[in-house]
């Protein structure tokens, strides 16, 4: 790299990655999946790797750890403390692992053994690199579990991995990471697989190893929320290349790469609600690994490209103070080149709909329950309790609105979902859709119904068969309600086109298909028999941002186009905040608060909602470090076991401010459902708006 | 990925839409595929072939699989006999073209129906689940247990009096029981499947998932095992023969040619090696056609895709470049795929 780049490079690094490269012979060539990264890492500092999926961050952290799979070439040097790792061999990188490197992986499951107990692992962690005795060891391990914020650890130790939920796994991952003190902790996308709330929880814990360690974080993820929280710096991979570096806020507020400008751009953010716009989506998808086109790799998707780009590949060069960016007309942005408007936003069409109450109710729940049996006993089965899975939901959807439920895994969100999909025959509660109540239909009018109300998955690899061509997939719903061959062949290029996709497309199966593209399948099947509702389950939670945001817009396009009605479920509060007219949020079965969205996530008023508002982290590092987090503590308890009284009290931050008499109504009376405004609805004894984003 | 229309120049479209006025269905996909696989069309062509000579052949032979010559009695191959002649003096070739004509029907129809009723009851089983899914896998391990050459041979003599054709429906009875178990044990995995919950959020019949979305998806192992089954249904016809039930002399399978010829393999191999190696041949059609059929059922199947694309770039330079745009667009949803 040049001379600016050197610069950065402060003498006192504990981890120094120069020149890195890797590659992988594949079938269809070699994949070049890094292409040359420089960075290093100061005691207690966090630099970010962000990029989306194949950009090659995970690569870059595997190589460091010196964990690549036979037969990736790397070339380049990777020092810690000046001691060069690339050429150490196995043996010798084992001792470096897990004593002066800890790593954080994604997957708390699969980083811990399941047959061992959480203790004995700490315990080996341990004594594999310090010489300590049973004792000694287990005093330590106590002390960080501790430390990561195992409640009464004491017992604990000694669970198994399967006994400990996702959140508190990864605290164990993170005590072994730190157990031997290690200068660097490489964490790569710690916090995925998690809930907000829990994920809130453990970048509490990785800041607070790390002032207790002193260690360096290289943090690898994909949340541009998450590195404004946590980073001090922040790379920016595309295409197994760095094209923006430097401190967070400089990356954030005065991107001078269009890529990163296009990426931020492309997130919904969960602070701007108001009036509706459109996301600003990415086009086009990264090149190929195997054979990159000549230039800059980001050229066919760039909309300042100019010629000089698709012929010389820019090199990381000071664009402004501090900031490296590998654009030809880095200068120029921010200056003759504005970064507003820099991606064209596609407009919303508009909205004109009369009041909410005149139009027609398309979903109706009523008193929803649905409990599933807990049975013991291999021969005979008896019932040794019940499941409250949902326990007594209401809402309503109508014509043209996107309501939405928002929640933690295991709320009950995927229940209700389910139990309104199979329209099933035997239930507590009423579910009518249309006018009509499920519980009356028979078969022939369960079959039209089913005409009206369509579903898109989450994952888009699952929810279409992989041995069918696109033309039968789209074919198929149309085939089930008797269609005519004609009109079929007539629907499906029309359906391809609705979503943005070619009419010759039918002929290719799905696996010739990039995310997104699937996911735009999906709703073109879903679209197929002109439903009146769409159930979305997650359905842009398996993309990357810069395709989540062209599928969003699609279905609010598709919304005002055709006169949906959309029943969105998921987790991420910053997509829900950008589609959803209304809110519910559940917790343990039950809707907690309701109302329409700019109330709730403008005056959300139960402490529940309040929390998982406060918890979600917005990619703004300045408004990052001004928020107050609410943090919850422990983990949604057991729907087999739900507390007495109101269902939160167990987790609840406010009750600690109560006068023993108030809690004492928490502890015995279960919340009824109170309005708060003209329609906004919480179900809190002490229900009071607080703003929190 | 995103608005794929608007980044295709204007006059891609047209040429495009008139060249594919009408999408082709599975069916058709698979077809063609197929036909693609080399070796899979040579395994066709050479069934045919077997075929057509198995029932022409004997016509235009001087001899019949029933004649004797009695001057030339275990002759070896020469310009009379070209296959020789056995102890008898029966010519082998009439006799080969004879068993081939009964051993072909019986494999290629007992093999394929053993399977289909494994896949039938697996899935049902798997899929249905509850109660049907206990009926099915008590029959099934009743029928495990039973030796089944024991039943065969009860019920055998029973039927003597109908057509052969019941031997391989009794065959294929008994053969199904292993496969149906793996075909249930996938399905339960695939029945959560969101596809096939898409599916029956649609209101699709029970049953056409079955063999829209469960099927396909096992195909693979369904047709390993149609393969495996042809030559096992035809060696253990001719097992059933040797006991003196399933095709009686004088006429003659395959199986029971073998089994006369294998005692003089080593003194008078033209007897044994013919009938063997016709047999030999007839597995390795069936195994061209099943490696054929598996790969164009599967989309991700390396052979057939290098395929799909030669036949892209092929058709390159008559189109120009929108079918090479078209072939970069395939490459760049495949990369996107990989991360």
């Amino acid at each position: 790299m040049t001379t600016p780049a050197s610069s950065l490079l402060a003498s006192d690094a504990v981890l120094a990655v120069r020149d890195l490269r890797v590659s992988f012979p594949s079938e269809a060539g070699l994949v070049q999946a890094v292409r040359g990264i420089d960075f290093s890492l100061r005691r207690g500092e966090t630099l970010a790797l962000v990029g989306e999926s194949g950009s090659g961050k995970s690569v870059t952290a595997t190589s460091v750890l010196g964990l690549l799979p036979e037969g990736a070439q790397v070339s380049g040097s990777v020092r810690l403390e000046g001691r060069e790792l690339l050429h150490l061999s196995d043996g010798e990188m084992s001792k470096i692992r897990g004593k002066e490197m800890g790593m954080v992986f994604q997957d708390p499951l699969s980083a811990l053994t399941p047959v061992f107990s959480i203790g004995t692992q700490l315990v080996e962690a341990l004594q594999v690199h310090q010489d300590l005795n049973d004792k000694a060891a287990r005093a330590r391990a106590l002390e960080l579990l501790d430390l990561v914020g195992i409640p009464d650890p004491k017992r604990r130790i000694d669970a198994f991995p399967h006994e400990f939920s996702g959140g508190m796994r990864q605290r164990a991952v993170i005590a072994m990471a730190i157990a031997n003190d290690p200068k660097v902790i490489i964490a790569d996308e710690p916090t995925t697989a998690l809930d907000v709330t829990i994920q809130a929880q453990v970048l509490e814990v990785l800041k607070k190893a790390q002032e207790v360690t002193g260690a360096a974080i290289l943090m690898i993820t994909h949340d541009l929320g998450v590195v404004a929280g946590m980073a001090d710096r922040v790379q920016v991979m595309y295409a197994g290349r760095p094209v923006e570096s430097g401190l967070a806020d400089d990356v954030f507020y005065t991107p001078h790469m269009p890529y990163t400008i296009g990426l931020l751009s492309a997130v919904p953010r969960m602070d701007e609600g108001g009036e509706k716009k459109a996301l600003t989506p990415l086009e086009g998808n990264p090149p190929s690994m195997v054979s990159l086109p000549q230039g800059c790799p980001f050229a066919a998707r760039c909309p300042i490209a100019v010629d000089v780009c698709r012929e010389v590949e820019p090199e990381l060069k000071a664009s402004a103070d501090g900031l490296l960016s590998a654009c030809h007309r880095s200068t120029e942005i921010g200056d003759s080149v504005p970064r507003e408007e820099m991606f064209p936003t596609p407009d919303v069409p508009a909205h004109d709909r009369s009041p909410r109450e005149s139009r027609p109710a398309v979903l109706k729940v009523d008193g929803l329950i649905k409990h599933f049996p807990l049975m013991k006993g291999s021969v005979f089965k008896r019932r040794v309790g019940t499941v409250r899975a949902v326990d007594g939901l209401d809402f309503d959807i109508r014509e043209g609105e996107t309501f939405a439920l928002v929640g933690e895994s295991g709320c009950g969100k995927t229940t209700t979902l389910l139990q309104i999909l199979e329209l099933p025959k035997a239930q507590a509660g009423s579910v009518v859709v249309l006018g009509k109540e499920t519980k009356s239909l028979n078969g022939k009018g369960r079959r039209e119904l089913r005409r009206d109300m369509q579903v898109v998955f989450q994952d888009p690899m699952a929810s279409l068969d992989s041995r069918m061509p696109i033309g039968d997939i789209l074919a198929e719903p149309m085939k089930t309600h008797g269609w005519s061959k004609d009109r079929i062949a007539a629907r499906v290029p029309e359906l391809l086109s609705l979503v943005g996709l070619l009419p010759e497309h039918a002929e290719r199966y799905p696996t010739e298909f990039s995310g997104g593209q699937r996911q735009r399948i999906g709703i073109a099947r879903a679209l197929a028999l002109d439903p009146k509702l769409i159930v979305l389950d997650e359905p842009v939670s398996a993309l990357d941002v810069s395709i989540q945001a062209g599928v969003i817009n699609l279905l609010d396009e598709l919304k005002v186009k055709l006169g949906l009605s959309y029943l969105f479920v998921a987790h991420d509060l910053s997509v829900i905040r950008h589609i959803a007219d209304r809110v519910a949020v559940m917790y343990l079965g039950r809707i907690v608060e309701l109302g329409d969205a700019d109330s709730v996530f403008g005056q959300p008023s139960h402490p529940y909602t309040q929390a998982l508002l406060s918890a979600v982290p917005l990619p703004d590092p300045r408004k990052e470090r001004e928020r107050r987090r609410i943090l919850l503590t422990g983990d949604l308890p057991s729907p087999a076991d739900v507390p007495s009284g109101c269902r939160f009290r167990t987790r609840c931050p406010k009750i600690g401010g109560l006068s023993a008499a108030d809690a004492e109504r928490c502890h015995t009376e279960d919340p009824a459902v109170q309005a708060l405004g003209a329609d906004h609805t919480a179900a809190c004894h002490y229900a009071a708006a607080l703003e929190v984003v | 990925m995103t608005q794929l229309v608007p980044d295709v120049p204007a006059d891609v479209l047209p040429e495009e839409k008139q060249k594919k006025t009408r999408t082709l269905s599975r069916g058709a996909l698979v077809r063609r595929r197929f036909r693609r696989n080399r070796l899979a069309m040579v395994g066709v062509g050479i069934l045919a072939v077997l075929l057509v000579g198995a029932y022409v052949l004997p016509y235009f032979l001087k001899f019949s699989y029933t004649d004797n010559d009695w001057n030339a009695l275990g002759t070896a191959p020469d310009a009379t006999h070209w296959f020789g002649t056995n102890h008898p003096g029966v010519d082998m070739l009439a006799l080969t073209m004879r068993g081939l004509q009964k051993s072909l029907v019986i494999g290629l129809i007992g093999g394929p129906l053993t399977t289909l009723i494994a896949a039938l009851v697996g899935a049902s089983a798997g899929y249905f689940g509850g109660w049907i899914d206990r009926i099915l896998m008590w029959v099934l391990e009743l029928m495990l247990v039973v030796p089944s050459f024991l039943l065969l041979a009860l019920i055998a003599p029973r039927l003597a009096g109908g057509t052969w054709l019941y031997f391989v429906v009794l065959l294929s009875a008994f053969g199904w029981m292993i496969t149906a178990r793996v075909v249930r044990s996938m399905t339960q995995t695939l029945k959560d499947r969101e596809y096939v919950l898409a599916a029956r959020y649609m209101g699709v019949n029970p049953l056409v998932i079955i063999f829209r979305h469960i099927l396909p998806n096992v195909a693979s192992i369904l047709i390993v095992d149609a393969t495996i089954q042809v030559g096992a249904v035809v060696l253990s016809e001719s097992g059933l023969s040797y006991f003196g039930f399933g095709i009686q002399a004088p006429d003659i399978s395959l199986g029971t040619l073998i089994a006369d010829g294998q005692p003089d393999a080593t003194t008078s191999p033209w007897m044994f090696f013919f009938p063997a190696g016709f047999l030999v041949l007839m597995g390795l059609c069936v195994a061209f056609i099943g490696d054929g059929l598996r790969d164009a059922f599967d989309p991700t199947a390396a052979g057939a895709k290098a395929v799909v694309k030669s036949i892209k770039r092929a058709k390159g330079p008559i189109a120009g470049s929108p079918a090479q745009d078209v072939v970069s667009n395939t490459a760049r949803a495949e990369e996107g795929l990989a991360s």
